[in-house]
């Protein structure tokens, strides 16, 4: 009855109805668009003889990889190159994210560090690696300084146990013997043992207040122990260190060039950003939280150590996974240099060789998905435990 | 005074306990011990002039700028036929003052600007370069394009269609209608979840499937694309960023005077939202200049790919010069994102400044 | 017919009319079967405690808060989900925030001469003819091309009260317009609003100034956890409190 003096609305104008009209217009055109590309996709395979399915995936390859963590040959199928590549990407990553974080917590430090010296030697790395394209920090590596290397015979050694030239950089191979499993025994009985002292500690000072040198004890044990061990059954491992045979050295943990290149230019970059992220997460911490450790009286490591840290790293963490993610992104640069990770072998040759581009592409792009999905997965139940309780 | 305050100063801050003015020394001994060698490489020992690499390989401890020098025009163009080059130097002139007027905070009409930049200068940058036989400029295939040339194109490309398309992707990731919202949030995670190369090798190799034979797109095209479908994925996020910085109160304001979306958008929240990530999005384009190296792997020839064929020329090739040459791509690529990030930095004090 | 007839009355007396109005936050009953009549020229004061709904009661009159349940008809018009209805009633209602929401990108002067240029369709020179009249009008004339940020609170206040007045509405919501101010402002946005209020403009003042509310409010209304427990002219509302929450809540807040 009030309505009287409305205008007569049309149906349009109804705020449900309008967007129920948009968000079918939006599903309407996606789906044109997919239908469209796979109509074409279909007309442009079937006319240029592009296999549809994933029968490639039991194909023999037919091409060699010169660094394999399972077992290949050229007579291996696609679909071992497939994991061959996937490996080789993960063990980048594997190697480079502790090297990256080490290198990068150190230079943040090195960057909040009283000395102005050191600080503005930070920065200026920082500044350097933040504004240089990767690429062209993995082609100086690779081809300006390894590949430039004398070759075999004339190597850089160094006490002739470790070798660089233009095939690599070759280390001693530990191989293990007898004693090992009393070796490894002794680590792990360190370990168990240093837990067990911190858990009986903290106990402890719960109970009395009394405080106990934790860290030096465990130092003392995780070193000691082993050490003792070794020098009751004797070495746990023997060295097979390179030697030279003909034109080539044969022997110990070779690394290829296009590795140390890949891993060397990556953790350099990374460590940068991590280097920004950790002096960013330790300014965020106000200083007031210092201060206010400092007037109960806590002493400047305590202070770091229960104050600063907790509240930094709850800073740190988030981005420092998306870096995590970078190197794992970043790793497919690769291909640039010709080490043989997920997108050289598989978006690279295979695609080629099968010319199976939808299939090859689809599975490439799916691996990345997978793993940034499960990881931003994992982040954001660290960030549900951890956030600050606020009401 | 003076010796009095520096000394202090370095009591303080190089000398205040045993490890520290340790540290101080061994900073002091590495740059004594270095920085005198890279100079004399860079300087006294360096090749300034030389027909050909020879004499660049008898001196093993200086750099070759003569190979730079000498390769300098095709560093820039590539292969783009010298008497067509002056279009690319106008171009670039045209380009470098629109921008100089965008990135100026205080210039005069900066929408004017924008508008100009974003929407007459791509019309007028792919006319003159490609050519129109209309207004009798010959044809230059894209296949002899290159150098730093195709470097500041692709990253300008990469600006001018990823932003506004970064802005769309935002605000549909806002949006309370939940499939713009489902679709929005799967593009952009989707493309942040993979490498940019991938979203190359998909650009240069899917594309091509995807569209009827007869529109296959050209082969500078297909990297573009890729590149503003990335970057767009990445401006969404910045954008958002900027967006979620507002309150709600601007939104309940301008509804409550009756604004309706569209213009709550643009005269209200888009303003200060962009505003508030400028520096987002210049970091964002320093990013995205240095991904440009990677088009490389789809047979363009950007600058630094410009670099590498140059150092295969036979008449120089040698060690000296492959430094120098990567040396070089070095500083290119520093001096212009330690600059961009320098204007970055730079534009965050005025705003903070602004807002206090 | 007699409901035409009856619309026509209605439109006479009341300029808002909630009949049976419900709303929920998921499981929480924001808002309990309000019934509540605003004539023309009326100036309405809400109070009760924090939590009580009064703002959400403001904020459904121009839908910046959907309601689920009953009808609320704003001079005439219903309030649905018809998008032409709720501009044509933003249009005529005016709000004033507690938190100013002035935008800081635009001048006092551009702030106020917004919504007249893009709603009203009026040309650039009225719009900021008007916006001049009405900034001298809450005395900040003198402040028209500065930036919200370079006001004091009780400026931005009086600019945001300019602001909503240049639409010309015909009822004026203010959501606790004086609690985010430093003491010593509250007194000049108070003295804007008793002016607006004296030359007749329709007002629902949601606030704790009760010696506001005693001046000027033609009636005040009590709410409690959702639902209206009081309403009576101020006088009586303040010396005779009729029902037990209102006297607990009074002697709280008067002391």
């Amino acid at each position: 009855m009030d309505l009287a003096r409305a205008k007569p609305s049309s149906w349009l104008s109804d705020e449900r109805k309008r967007g129920l009209i948009w968000q079918t217009l939006l599903l309407g055109c996606i789906a044109a668009l997919a239908c469209g590309a796979i109509y074409n996709a279909v007309v442009n395979m079937r006319a240029r003889g592009i296999p549809m399915g994933f029968g490639f995936w039991n194909d023999v390859a037919g091409f060699d990889i010169n660094l394999h963590l399972i077992s290949y040959s050229n007579l291996s199928t696609y679909g071992q190159a497939f994991w061959v590549g996937l490996l080789n990407t993960l063990l980048i990553a594997v190697i480079c994210i502790p090297l990256a974080t080490l290198l990068g917590f150190v230079i943040g430090v090195a960057r909040l560090s009283p000395n102005w010296l050191l600080s503005r030697f930070a920065l200026v790395y920082t500044s350097l690696m933040r504004n240089i394209p990767l690429l062209l920090l993995l082609l100086f590596w690779y081809n300006a300084v390894l590949k430039s290397l004398p070759g075999p015979r004339q190597s850089i050694s160094v006490g002739d146990v470790v070798f660089l030239n233009n095939r690599g950089l070759y280390l001693p191979m530990p191989i293990a013997q007898a004693p090992a499993s009393w070796f490894v025994a002794g680590v792990v009985a360190a370990v168990a043992l240093a837990a067990a002292f911190r858990v009986w500690a903290k106990r402890r000072q719960d109970r009395t207040g009394a405080q106990a040198p934790t860290a030096l004890v465990a130092a003392a044990l995780v070193l000691g122990l082993p050490a003792v061990v070794t020098a009751m059954v004797g070495a746990p491992f023997s060295f097979d260190v390179a030697r030279l045979s003909g034109f080539n050295l044969k022997g110990g943990l070779q690394i290829i060039p296009e590795m140390a290149a890949l891993v060397v230019g990556l953790v350099t970059f990374t460590a940068a950003f991590i280097a920004e992220i950790v002096r960013a997460g330790v300014l965020a911490v106000p200083v007031g939280q210092v201060e206010a450790a400092g007037a109960l009286g806590l002493h400047r490591g305590s202070s770091m150590r229960l104050v600063v840290i907790p509240q930094a790293m709850r800073l740190i963490t988030p981005p420092l996974t998306s870096q995590y993610l970078n190197v794992v992104k970043n790793s497919s640069l690769a291909v640039f240099i010709g080490y043989p990770d997920l997108v050289q072998i598989f978006a690279g040759t295979v695609l080629n060789q099968t010319q199976a581009a939808v299939q090859v592409m689809a599975i490439t792009m799916a691996v990345y998905l997978v793993i940034s999905l499960s990881v931003a997965l994992a982040l954001n139940a660290f960030n549900a435990r951890y956030a600050l309780k606020e009401r | 005074m003076l010796s009095s305050g520096a000394l202090a100063w370095a009591q303080a801050n190089l000398f205040s306990s045993i490890g520290s003015s340790f540290v101080t020394i061994g900073c002091i001994a590495f740059v004594a011990y270095f920085l005198p060698q890279v100079v004399a490489w860079a300087t006294t020992h360096a090749v300034w002039s030389a027909s050909d690499g020879a004499f660049c390989r008898q001196r093993q401890d200086g750099a070759c700028w003569a190979f730079v020098i000498a390769k300098w025009d095709y560093l820039r163009f590539g292969s783009y036929p010298v008497a067509e080059r002056w279009r690319v130097d106008l171009v670039e002139a045209v380009g470098a003052l629109l921008v100089a007027w965008l990135l100026w905070t205080n210039a005069p009409r900066r929408a004017l600007g924008a508008l100009l930049f974003f929407v007459a200068y791509p019309i007028l940058a792919l006319i003159l370069l490609h050519g129109s036989s209309v207004l009798g400029l010959p044809v230059v295939d894209t296949l002899l394009w290159g150098g730093i040339f195709v470097s500041l194109l692709t990253a300008v490309v990469g600006i001018v269609f990823s932003l506004p398309l970064g802005v769309l992707l935002a605000l549909g990731r806002r949006s309370p209608l939940s499939v713009v919202r489902m679709a929005s949030v799967v593009f952009i995670e989707f493309v942040r979840g993979v490498p940019f190369i991938t979203v190359l090798f998909m650009a240069n190799n899917l594309l091509p499937l995807f569209l009827p034979e007869a529109w296959t797109p050209d082969r500078l095209l297909r990297p573009l694309a890729g590149i503003v479908i990335f970057s767009a994925a990445y401006m969404a996020e910045e954008v958002r960023g900027g967006l979620q910085s507002l309150g709600k109160g601007q939104y309940e304001a301008s509804m409550a005077l009756g604004l309706n979306y569209p213009r709550l958008m643009a005269l209200v929240i888009l303003p200060q939202a962009l505003t508030l990530v400028i520096p987002g999005i210049v970091n964002n384009f320093i990013g995205l200049f240095m991904d440009t190296t990677l088009v490389s792997v789809v047979g363009v020839t950007d600058f630094l790919e410009a670099m590498n064929n140059a150092m295969k020329d036979p008449v120089w090739a040698g060690p000296t010069i492959m430094v120098t040459g990567y040396v070089f791509a070095g500083i290119f690529y520093f001096c212009f994102c330690y600059g961009m990030a320098r204007y970055s930095a730079h534009v965050e004090r005025i705003l903070a400044k602004a807002h206090k | 017919m007699t409901s035409i007839s009856l619309a026509d009355a209605d439109r006479g007396a009341a300029a808002i009319r909630f009949t049976g109005v419900h709303k929920w936050y998921g499981s929480f009953h924001v808002l309990r079967n309000i019934d509540l009549t605003v004539g023309r020229g009326e100036r309405i004061v809400v109070c009760g405690p924090s939590g009580s709904g009064k703002s959400t009661l403001i904020r459904c009159v121009n839908r910046l808060e959907k309601h689920q349940r009953g009808s609320i008809v704003v001079d005439g018009v219903e309030l649905t989900d018809d998008i032409t209805r709720i501009d044509e009633v933003r249009r005529e209602v005016g709000m004033v925030f507690q938190s100013f929401n002035l935008f800081p990108h635009l001048t006092i002067l551009e702030n106020c001469a917004l919504a007249p240029i893009w709603v009203r369709k009026m040309r650039k020179d009225d719009a900021e003819a008007l916006a001049t009249k009405l900034l001298a009008r809450v005395k900040i004339l003198d402040q028209a091309h500065k930036y919200p940020g370079q006001l004091s609170g009780g400026q931005q206040q009086r600019a945001a009260i300019a602001r909503a007045l240049c639409m010309t509405p015909k009822i004026m919501l203010f959501d606790e317009p004086t609690s985010s101010l430093d003491p010593e402002m509250v007194k000049e946005v108070l003295d804007t609003m008793s002016a607006l209020a004296q030359e007749g403009m329709t007002m629902i003042v949601v606030t704790h100034e009760m010696g506001f509310a005693r001046q000027v409010a033609d009636r005040v209304v009590f709410m409690d956890m959702g639902e209206i427990v009081e309403v009576n002219e101020p006088l009586a509302f303040f010396d005779h409190p009729q029902h037990a929450r209102t006297k607990l809540f009074l002697s709280q807040i008067l002391r």
